[in-house]
């Protein structure tokens, strides 16, 4: 076939529903037999970490429909009305929300973002982790997972300037 | 519809976008060129993405069919 079809990304973000967006991209374009580059930076960056903490956020997503992933079908499709408010104050409900979002996505089966990360580093996505957010944020490279590639804004633009796609997230 | 002839088959009932097409493309890549892979998915959307990732990747969709919310897909490696 001709010249690879290049996909650069930016992943910005490191909430739980905003993880799974680049490394599906990712993935599958890379299955498609693209050439990938994902840039992190911000929050994005703890994407990289060894031990991915992302959570998501009910509070600020007033949209996000919270439904529970147990017990019959028509108790599962009922959509709690959650006041904000609450979802602001009550200790641990991100974490609670958190693990019924991950309950959902196994149901459903959804890959985790652990599985999506390693088959990205398997089919060779270039990893690239923003040099100015680990300052910013202390992380050291040891931080990250093996195969991840330490750059800033010129890095990502060399790469860039030469896709097809190049989606910020 | 009857089985037609493939040295490898891959169940992908169950899971959901992009883990069909992610198994697919792992599976293709160890098999010879002109081998069929038999592969069966539930989810809706592999219908549309089975056809953009073989138009794409150059392997050929030899057919597929519903079989009451089983997508069965034959697809030959270029």
């Amino acid at each position: 076939m001709s010249e690879p079809k290049k996909m650069a990304l930016i992943a910005s973000k490191g909430t739980l529903d905003w993880a799974y967006p680049p490394f599906i991209l990712a993935s599958t374009a890379a299955a498609m037999e693209m050439e990938v580059a994902v840039f992190f930076t911000f929050y994005g960056l703890t994407l990289l970490k060894k031990d991915i903490k992302a959570k998501v956020a009910p509070a600020t997503n007033p949209a996000m429909p919270m439904k529970m992933p147990f017990g019959p079908q028509g108790f599962q499709n009922i959509e709690w009305p959650m006041p904000n408010v609450l979802m602001g104050n009550v200790p641990g409900f991100e974490t609670m929300a958190t693990s019924l979002m991950k309950q959902t996505f196994k149901n459903k089966g959804v890959a985790t973002i652990e599985e999506l990360r390693d088959i990205c580093i398997e089919s060779d996505v270039k990893l690239i982790g923003c040099q100015m957010t680990m300052d910013v944020f202390g992380f050291e490279k040891d931080d990250f997972v093996d195969g991840v590639d330490i750059g800033g804004a010129a890095t990502f633009l060399e790469f860039a300037a030469e896709s097809d796609i190049q989606l910020f997230i | 519809m009857n089985d037609m002839v493939h040295e490898q088959a891959l169940d992908c009932k169950g899971l959901n976008c992009p883990l069909p097409i992610l198994k697919t493309k792992k599976q293709i890549d160890a098999m010879q060129s002109g081998q069929v892979l038999k592969m069966e998915a539930t989810d809706p959307g592999s219908v549309n993405d089975v056809n953009a990732w073989t138009r794409r990747t150059g392997n050929e969709l030899v057919s597929h069919s519903d079989e009451g919310g089983i997508y069965i897909f034959y697809i030959k490696k270029a």
